[in-house]
């Protein structure tokens, strides 16, 4: 099978920092893939390289067999690749009916917009109540929610996802990666995962990439990564 | 009270016209953060195209018999030209700048101040040229007070304005994607805002709006100057940090305010003072509440 998405010995950097070194990875349709790592590994900015916004130095990146390296970010979620940004980035002084619908921004289908807004809604009732509230107003977890929803809106046929456990409570976590698992069960949605907490990642992964210092390390399926010693000791605490 | 009255609805004209202007400065710092020193020659631009095009339309004698007609085209005509050449000077002044550092950026805004003034100077000369005096000649007299039909014009078109830009950029996809791409410029990349075309549209509607102010204060004193974007630029920007600036209506707001203070520190201190009360009013702004009257926070907008 062709990967969906794929990145070829990839370099970029900030100024004269170095942050990817050489980065290789595939991601097939209709996957979840982890990539662990720790603070300043490079995780983030995979993707936003891949999102175009962190120009790359060397390499490829291809996207359904085309190179999409050079493009400009704003046409990538047109092609359908999509991104929960690190922060969640709702904006802020925007309302949450407004930050949805500017996820599905592109989109001409009235009726189809108005349809996946409905579903959104239900995926989290807590954003119907607060349709008419500001961003910047919405708890950390319902930014989360928020941000998720806005990227469901864009009709992704992947989907980046940066730390969404981060700074959450372990309830909310575990309703996003419910979430998370749905959507990639019931629509065959790919999903390109990045988490500091590995645990958490490689269980709902199949497959998984650890990074370190801005190149991979080790590459394998989740399952084993999960039981292998060296990540247990590294990312998993023990 | 009369005279009350009469300077008030002075300050409203007045204070529409900053308004206009401010408009452009407030929109622009709100996407790229940049003071737009050059704005103030699109206004005068705006002035100059007005007073061309209805000269023209005088030498027909179509001013005469269709002057609805003939002011809606010069507005139309007057603003298209000073949006694409606000576009343009984005793209060869503000553009290539936009990765480095703000002051590079500034700096090249003054630079084209200069520029743009004196490619007016050297186009058209360095005298007043004399807009058409025929229109809206006449007045209204209510008790002691008078509104010509000219000031009731100019706040009907400012009106509108104002109206209009709100609800572009309040009520309608694309306004909605101006705010966004104020408040996260990469967040609106990845849900496929182009940086770009926002950038050109906003520089494009504020020196719409400021050219039709130009041609508004052409009609209203009668005459325009290639220099005459200068203090009026100025105005504005003080009306537009008074608001609190990125902010449209603290600048809608602030152009009343400065245009208000203005006519009637003219009217009841000293008409030899009445350039002065605006940068009064910046100076304490910026001393007092740099942030302005609605201006937000920009820092506490992420969690």
């Amino acid at each position: 099978m062709e990967p969906i998405l794929e990145l070829k010995d990839v370099y970029s950097s900030y100024g004269s920092i170095k942050a990817l070194k050489g980065i290789s990875l595939k991601v097939f349709p209709g996957e979840i893939v982890a990539i662990i790592g720790a603070n300043g590994a490079g995780k983030s900015t995979t993707l936003m390289a891949t999102c175009g916004i962190v120009p790359i130095d060397k390499g490829d990146i291809l996207y359904q067999g085309k190179s999409i390296s050079g493009l400009m970010a704003e046409k990538l979620p047109i092609m359908g690749l999509c991104q929960v940004p690190e922060g969640r980035r709702i904006f802020p002084r925007l309302t949450v009916h407004e930050n949805l619908e500017l996820g599905a921004f592109y989109r001409k289908d009235r009726a189809g917009i108005e349809k996946d807004m409905e579903r959104v809604y239900d995926l989290f009732p807590v954003l119907r109540d607060r349709t008419k509230q500001q961003g910047g107003t919405l708890s950390g977890g319902e930014q989360q929610m928020l941000a998720i929803a806005r990227a469901l809106m864009t009709r992704p046929k992947v989907l980046l996802m940066d730390e969404p456990s981060l700074g959450l409570a372990p309830l909310i976590v575990q309703r996003i990666f419910d979430i998370i698992h749905d959507v990639n069960e019931s629509e065959g949605m790919t999903i390109l995962l990045v988490e500091q907490n590995a645990n958490l990642a490689l269980q709902a992964a199949q497959r998984g990439y650890v990074l370190e210092t801005g190149t991979v390390t080790m590459e394998d399926d989740a399952d084993k990564l999960l039981h292998n010693e060296e990540i247990r000791k590294a990312y998993l605490g023990e | 009270m009369d005279y009350f009255i009469q300077q008030f609805i002075n300050g409203i004209t007045l204070g529409g016209l900053y308004a206009l202007i401010a408009l452009g400065y407030t929109m622009v710092y709100g996407v790229i953060q940049l003071i737009n020193f050059a704005h103030g020659e699109f206004f005068a631009a705006g002035g100059y195209v007005g007073v061309i095009v209805l000269s023209y339309l005088t030498g027909l004698g179509l001013l005469e018999t269709h002057p609805v007609l003939c002011l809606t085209a010069s507005f139309a005509l007057t603003m298209a030209y000073c949006a694409f050449l606000a576009v343009g000077v984005e793209k060869v002044a503000y553009k290539p700048l936009r990765k480095q550092s703000r002051l590079a950026a500034l700096l090249s805004a003054l630079g084209m101040s200069i520029f743009l003034s004196n490619g007016l100077m050297l186009t058209q000369g360095v005298y007043d040229k004399a807009y058409p005096s025929e229109l809206f000649q006449g007045m209204i007299q209510v008790g002691g007070i008078t509104i010509s039909y000219l000031q009731i014009m100019i706040l009907c078109m400012t009106g509108v304005l104002l109206v209009c830009l709100n609800t572009l950029v309040f009520k309608t996809k694309i306004g909605m994607a101006m705010r966004a791409t104020a408040q996260d410029k990469i967040m609106s990349s990845l849900v496929s805002i182009s940086s770009n075309r926002i950038i050109s549209l906003t520089f494009a509607i504020g020196a719409g709006l400021a050219a039709a102010a130009g041609i508004m204060v052409g009609l209203y004193y009668g005459s325009v100057r290639y220099d005459m974007g200068f203090l009026p630029g100025i105005k504005a920007f003080a009306a537009a940090v008074l608001g609190g600036i990125g902010n449209i209506t603290g600048a809608m707001l602030g152009g009343l305010i400065i245009g208000m203070v203005e006519v009637f520190g003219a009217g009841y201190i000293s008409g030899e003072y009445k350039d002065v009360f605006a940068f009064i009013i910046l100076i304490a702004v910026l001393y007092f509440k740099p942030t302005g009257i609605m201006g937000e926070n920009i820092d506490d907008t992420r969690v």
